[in-house]
C-alpha cells in the first residue's frame, strides 16, 4: 500500500468520522437538509423504482387473482360420483392443493431465489429479472388469492347456486352469471390487501437485482452515506402508494353496491338516465 | 289427461335415513295439485327430487314419456322445462329485477336480450312488478323478492312451475300479495305443483290434493274429499292441528 493510498482511506475515516459528528451536533436540521437534498437530487431514480414496484405488484396482483379464480372455479366444481371425469377433477384439485399449499408455505424471498437461479441452471437461460419478479408474485399471490376466492364462493349463498341451475345452467355458466360477479365483490377488499402487500414485498425481489425501489433506495443511500434520511424518503413513498390504491378500492367498492334505497319508476317512459339520477337522490 | 310430470316409485335416502319411500303420483297438463303435510314428512324433497336438486335414490321421472333418471338425459336441458320458486326467494344479488329475469333466457334458452326483456317485462307486469325493474334485490321487501322471483320462473316459460313453500319466509302482511298472483296463475291454465302450508289457499287453488306424512303419500284426492271427508285417521289428526 503506498503513502498516498493510507492518506487517503485514513482521510476517509476522517471525513466519515467528521459527518457522523456533524448529524450529532448538527441535529434535526442536518438531516432535514439531507432529506431535502435527497428528494431533489434523486427524484427521478425514486420515480422510476417506484413505478417499477407499482408495475410488478399491479401486474402480480391481476395475474394472481385471474389464477386464484381459476384455481376457486375449479376447485368447487361439483365431483362426479363416477366415470373418467372424477379421478381428472381429483388429479387436477391434488395439484392444486400442491400449488396453493406450497407457495403459501414458503417465502416470497426464496422462491425468487429458486425460481431465478433455477432457470438459469437449468435451461442456461437469464430471465429479466423484472419479468421473473412479475411471475414470482403472480404465482405466490395466485397461491393466496385462490384460498380468498374459495372462501368467497362459499359465501354467495348457496340458495342463489340452485336458482342458477334451476333454470338450467350448468356449472360454468353459473359461476360466470350469479356466482362470480358476487365473489368479486366479495373479495375486493381482501384482493385490496393483497395489492398492498404486494407493493411492500416487491422490495424482497431487490435479492434478484430488480431495480425496483427498495434497491434504488440502498442505492442512494449507499452512495451519500445517508441511510436514515434515503430510507425516510422511501418509507413515505410507500405509504403514499399503499394509501392511494387503499382510497380507489373503496371508492371501487362504493360505486359496485350503488345506492340502499330504490326510487320507484312510476313512469314507465323514464330513461336510463331518469332512473339513475333519481336513485342517486338528485 | 294427458300426464306432463309421472313419478314411479320414487325413493330419496340421505345416509341411512330414508326420506322418501315409494312415491307415486302423477300431474297432468293444466292442473294444480298442492302437496301438504307436516314438517318432515318429505315434501320439499319431493319436489326437489322433481327438478334434481335433489338426485333420487331410486324410482322413475317421466317426462314427456321418459325416463329423465337414465344417464343419458341431460340434467340441465331437463330443468329448462320446470320452473322453481323457492322458499328463501334466492334472487341473483348480482343483476337487477329485469336482470334476474333475462339471464337465464339469455344464457339458457338463447334468447335475444330484446326478446327477453320483452317477455321478462310480460311477466313482471303478471305479477306487478314491472315498476321495480331497475331495482336490486336488497332494495324490495319479501313479498316483492318473491313476486319478482316468481316473474323470473316464469320467463323461462316452462311447462311445470314448482313451487317449494313461497310464502313460509314472508311476515304475515306479505303473504297475501304472493297468494294473490299464485291464484292468478292458476286460473291460467299454468301446470303448477305446490308445496304449502297455507291450507285455505290449497283448498281453494288445487285442483288435487296430496297429503304427506313420514315419506310416503298418504292420501290423495279432490280438496272436498282431503278437507271435507278426509279417509285416513292421520289426515283427519293432520287438518285438525292446522285449521283451527
Amino acid at each position: 500500500m503506498g503513502y498516498a493510498d493510507a492518506a487517503t482511506s485514513s482521510g476517509d475515516a476522517f471525513i466519515d468520522r467528521a459527518r457522523r459528528l456533524a448529524f450529532l451536533q448538527g441535529g434535526a436540521t442536518m438531516t432535514l437538509e439531507w432529506i431535502f437534498r435527497i428528494v431533489e437530487q434523486y427524484w427521478p431514480m425514486f420515480l422510476r423504482g417506484a413505478g417499477i414496484t407499482l408495475l410488478i405488484a399491479l401486474i402480480g396482483t391481476v395475474l394472481g387473482g385471474m389464477i386464484g379464480l381459476l384455481a376457486g372455479v375449479v376447485r368447487t366444481i361439483p365431483c362426479p360420483e363416477r366415470g373418467v371425469k372424477r379421478y381428472l377433477l381429483k388429479t387436477i384439485n391434488f395439484i392444486l392443493s400442491v400449488y396453493i399449499e406450497f407457495f403459501r408455505g414458503t417465502p416470497m424471498i426464496v422462491q425468487a431465489m429458486v425460481i431465478f437461479y433455477g432457470a438459469a441452471l437449468a435451461f442456461g437461460y437469464h430471465m429479466n429479472p423484472i419479468i421473473a419478479g412479475v411471475v414470482i408474485v403472480s404465482i405466490n399471490t395466485g397461491a393466496y388469492m385462490a384460498e380468498i376466492v374459495r372462501g368467497g364462493i362459499i359465501s354467495v349463498d348457496k340458495g342463489q347456486y340452485e336458482a342458477a341451475q334451476a333454470i338450467g345452467m350448468n356449472h360454468i355458466k353459473t359461476m360466470i352469471n350469479v356466482v362470480m360477479p358476487q365473489v368479486i365483490r366479495n373479495i375486493l377488499p381482501a384482493t385490496g390487501n393483497q395489492f398492498i402487500i404486494n407493493i411492500k414485498d416487491t422490495a424482497v425481489l431487490s435479492v434478484i437485482s430488480i431495480s425496483e425501489l427498495f434497491f434504488v433506495t440502498k442505492t442512494i443511500a449507499g452512495n451519500n452515506y445517508r441511510y436514515f434520511e434515503a430510507f425516510f424518503v422511501v418509507c413515505i413513498l410507500y405509504f403514499i402508494m399503499t394509501y392511494t390504491i387503499t382510497l380507489i378500492l373503496r371508492y371501487i367498492e362504493r360505486r359496485m353496491d350503488g345506492p340502499d334505497n330504490y326510487v320507484m319508476t312510476a313512469n314507465q317512459i323514464d330513461t336510463a338516465e331518469d332512473i339513475k339520477r333519481k336513485n342517486q337522490g338528485m | 289427461m294427458e300426464a306432463v310430470i309421472d313419478i314411479q316409485g320414487l325413493s330419496k335416502s340421505f345416509g341411512s335415513h330414508e326420506v322418501l319411500k315409494d312415491i307415486n303420483f302423477s300431474v297432468n297438463k293444466g292442473e294444480v295439485v298442492t302437496i301438504i303435510g307436516s314438517s318432515g314428512s318429505g315434501k320439499s324433497t319431493l319436489l326437489r327430487c322433481v327438478n334434481l336438486l335433489e338426485k333420487p335414490s331410486g324410482g322413475k321421472i317421466i317426462f314427456n314419456g321418459e325416463n329423465i333418471l337414465d344417464d343419458k338425459h341431460d340434467v340441465h336441458q331437463y330443468r329448462k322445462n320446470l320452473g322453481m320458486v323457492f322458499q328463501q326467494f334466492n334472487l341473483f344479488n348480482n343483476h337487477n329485477v329485469i336482470g334476474n329475469c333475462v339471464v337465464g333466457q339469455v344464457k339458457v334458452l338463447k334468447r335475444s336480450k330484446e326478446d327477453a326483456e320483452k317477455i321478462a317485462m310480460k311477466y313482471l307486469k303478471v305479477v306487478g312488478m314491472d315498476a321495480y325493474v331497475n331495482a336490486k334485490p336488497r332494495q324490495l321487501s319479501g313479498g316483492q323478492k318473491q313476486r319478482v322471483a316468481i316473474a323470473r320462473a316464469l320467463s323461462m316459460e316452462p311447462d311445470v312451475m314448482l313451487f317449494d313453500e313461497p310464502t313460509s319466509a314472508l311476515d304475515p302482511e306479505m303473504v297475501g300479495e304472493v297468494l294473490k298472483v299464485m291464484k292468478e296463475l292458476a286460473g291460467t291454465g299454468l301446470t303448477m305443483l305446490i308445496v304449502t302450508h297455507e291450507m285455505e289457499f290449497a283448498r281453494e287453488v288445487s285442483d288435487r290434493v296430496v297429503f304427506m306424512d313420514k315419506g310416503v303419500i298418504a292420501e290423495e284426492g279432490t280438496p272436498e274429499q282431503i278437507f271435507n271427508q278426509p279417509a285416513q285417521e292421520r289426515t283427519k289428526e293432520f287438518l285438525k292441528r292446522t285449521l283451527k
